[in-house]
């Protein structure tokens, strides 16, 4: 076995981050303009009472259940394990949610928290479009108005998600500013949410902005690992896989997935970033090549350049094209408890037709490069141990992009 | 140590005038121009100068000075720059030089370096909109060990018993924004500003009270100053300079003379500086 899986003991159930600041060691905290200290306590409040609340517990497990399809299938994937020639293979099936990614977990949750705290308004940012269409979604659901911020730019590449924001009812307003991507998305829904901070909720689509967002949304996309304990149980007796895999971009399927898991030294985890290009490229491997600072509310890995301006990401998928990533995945690297490799654009173009072909899922490109990092991984594991990758969201949406390069 | 700012302000308040700040980005329009700029702000009778470290990710500014920070990363501004200006600034005038800025390029400077090195360089005090005080902040640690003033701001959702913690921890004077929004927003109705300057006015024990964001013309400088000890303008100068600079017939003496009246009559109502 590669030396690099073996797992690094935390000590004993020992992880309980974030602390009561926010922090995971030096990251996370709330850099944010004092409008929004208030609202930030009181989300903070808000989120603690209503997850204790078994009456929101209700609500929200009877909606994954009932609306977005939960739980979702664990499937063996017999073909791919036998081509690699390896550990055996589990996809974690997030493809199957309503909306075709993990993303509604965490709009579900964030929606009914909105409801619950008498807000009117919905903010999100998106950068692709799937938070902004899980977002757009849920809003639809339950009546609000919603309004998207998405960069000009991703708006030209993925008309698409903006038509059918549209079409639930969502106004979706361009981010004109900077590179006018999801990083500038984010600065307009920020600005937003400090001039109608009283009435609005900002919905952030993954682990990353100021404390409580990123605990929150790890939260409520931990029923992913959840239930991976569950139908592991089941399919082999195993309370534990012996490594999960996840693709990285600000993180939360990755979140989603290690969480319940983080307390358990024997399961390795790897997380997958999008190195574009090439790393002596353009690329988006953050936690790889970036390095500390602090963007959207949080101190976390980042890349910039030697003035401290923030650089611009590139990746053939969308999902992945951010030049932060979640403050927990910063210090779960620093720590050692998670591994993180990258894989290319062309290596993710490989990884769908692999995952395509070999199992009849055409996975997104986020999900390609975590199904590309596979064929590395599997193969050093022996054929008793088990992998569970996160097949965190369907491809439909990157065709276009998809037969350009086929 | 006490704050040559706060003493600067109180003296101000104490002749019963209100002093005014004026925000501009460093290097824009481009890195020469700043010196200059500088120059005719403090010559206009400016009472303080907020000098703009751009970032390329600006949350709480409006389109003014995000636009402004743009152009001046494009044109290669750099904190070593920006320092220097300040340096070079402190060599003619004793006006009040604070640094505004956020947290990423400080940290990608050295929080102690940044602070020892603005220290050196003549700065009185910086604010970081994006970094809310707390009393274990490194920024917070760094200021106070090398006698810079570390300015927080206040808001209009501000509680009072938070407006006292910032009025602790914050030193050279507080900097309450005006609404909630970003730099340039419309202030809209006024009255109920006010009552919220009236408020945080009685709040704060250690410190002066300035209130910046949305500020444009004289007018507004006194209705907004009225139970604070001044105010501060940044988006409106900053749109300014850009309509002086995209006059390519005037020569860099007349848009430096324009900016020069533009502080002056917003200091005194009169026209002719």
């Amino acid at each position: 076995m590669d030396n690099s899986l073996s797992s690094t003991s935390l000590g004993a159930s020992s992880y309980s981050l974030p602390d009561e600041r926010g922090r995971f060691g030096p990251y996370g905290g709330a850099y944010v303009p004092e409008i929004l200290v208030p609202a930030l306590k009181e989300l903070i409040r808000g989120f603690s009472e209503a997850w204790q609340d078994p009456s929101f517990q209700l609500d929200y497990h009877d909606l994954l259940g009932t609306y977005v399809g939960r739980p979702t299938a664990l499937t063996f994937a017999n073909r791919l394990t036998a081509k690699l020639g390896g550990a055996k293979i589990y996809l974690k099936r997030e493809d199957l949610c309503h909306t075709g990614a993990h993303k509604i977990n965490n709009t579900i949750g964030q929606i009914l928290l909105a409801r619950r705290m008498g807000k009117t308004r919905i903010i999100a940012e998106t950068g692709a479009g799937q938070h902004g269409v899980a977002t757009a979604t849920v809003c639809a659901k339950f009546g609000m108005p919603c309004i998207v911020y998405m960069g000009s730019e991703d708006m030209e590449r993925q008309q698409l998600n903006v038509m059918r924001m549209r079409l639930l009812g969502a106004e979706v307003r361009p981010a004109t500013s900077g590179s006018k991507t999801l990083k500038d998305a984010t600065n307009e829904a920020i600005r937003d949410w400090v001039t109608n901070v009283r009435d609005t909720f900002y919905i952030i689509g993954s682990v990353v902005g100021p404390h409580p967002y990123p605990q929150m949304v790890r939260t409520f996309h931990e029923v992913i690992g959840s239930e991976v304990k569950n139908q592991l149980k089941k399919a082999e007796n195993r309370h534990a896989p012996d490594l999960l895999v996840a693709c990285v971009g600000g993180g939360s399927n990755a979140m989603g997935l290690f969480g319940p898991f983080l307390n358990d030294p024997s399961v390795s985890m790897i997380g997958v970033e999008a190195a574009g290009e090439g790393l002596d490229g353009l690329h988006a491997a953050t936690l790889t090549l970036g390095e500390p600072g602090v963007l959207h509310g949080a101190m976390s890995y980042l890349l910039q350049d030697e003035e401290g301006q923030v650089a611009l990401a590139h990746s053939i998928s969308a999902g992945l094209d951010y030049p932060g990533v979640g403050p927990e995945h910063a210090y779960l690297k620093d720590s050692g408890r998670v591994t993180y490799v990258t894989a290319t654009d062309t290596e993710a173009i490989e990884g769908v037709r692999l995952l395509a072909q070999t199992e009849g899922i055409i996975p997104a490109l986020e999900t390609a490069h975590a199904i590309a990092a596979l064929r590395t991984l599997a193969p050093t594991l022996d054929r008793n141990q088990i992998i569970v990758v996160n097949c965190s969201g369907r491809g439909d949406k990157d065709m276009g992009t998809i037969s350009a390069h086929l | 140590m006490s704050s040559r700012l706060a003493n600067h302000i109180r003296l101000i308040s104490a002749r019963g005038d209100k002093a005014l700040g004026v925000f501009v980005t460093s290097g824009f329009p481009t890195p020469p121009d700043t010196p200059d700029i500088l120059r005719a702000i403090d010559d206009g009778g400016a009472d303080f100068i907020e000098l703009g470290m751009p970032f390329s990710d600006p949350l709480a500014e409006g389109l003014p000075i995000q636009h402004s920070s743009g152009v001046a990363i494009e044109a290669g501004i750099t904190m070593k720059q920006t320092l220097l200006f300040a340096a070079n600034f402190r060599k003619h005038s004793d006006t009040p030089l604070v640094l505004m800025g956020y947290a990423n390029p400080i940290v990608k400077y050295g929080i102690s370096n940044f602070f020892r090195d603005a220290r050196s360089s003549g700065v009185d005090g910086v604010i970081l909109p994006d970094v809310p005080p707390e009393s274990d902040s490194p920024f917070l640690l760094a200021a106070e060990l090398n006698n810079v003033d570390l300015i927080s701001l206040i808001a209009p959702t501000t509680p009072e018993d938070r407006m006292a913690f910032i009025d602790k921890l914050s030193t050279g004077f507080v900097y309450a924004v005006s609404v909630t929004g970003v730099t340039g927003s419309d202030l809209g109705s006024k009255a109920p500003i006010q009552a919220y300057l009236k408020r945080a006015s009685t709040v704060l024990k250690h410190n002066p009270l300035l209130v910046g964001f949305g500020i444009r013309t004289r007018q507004d400088f006194l209705e907004m100053a009225e139970f604070t000890d001044g105010a501060i303008i940044g988006s409106a100068l900053v749109g300014k300079i850009d309509e002086l600079w995209g006059q390519p017939k005037l020569s860099q003496h007349d848009k430096l003379k324009g900016v020069k009246a533009f502080i002056h009559e917003l200091k005194t109502g009169s026209l002719n500086a």
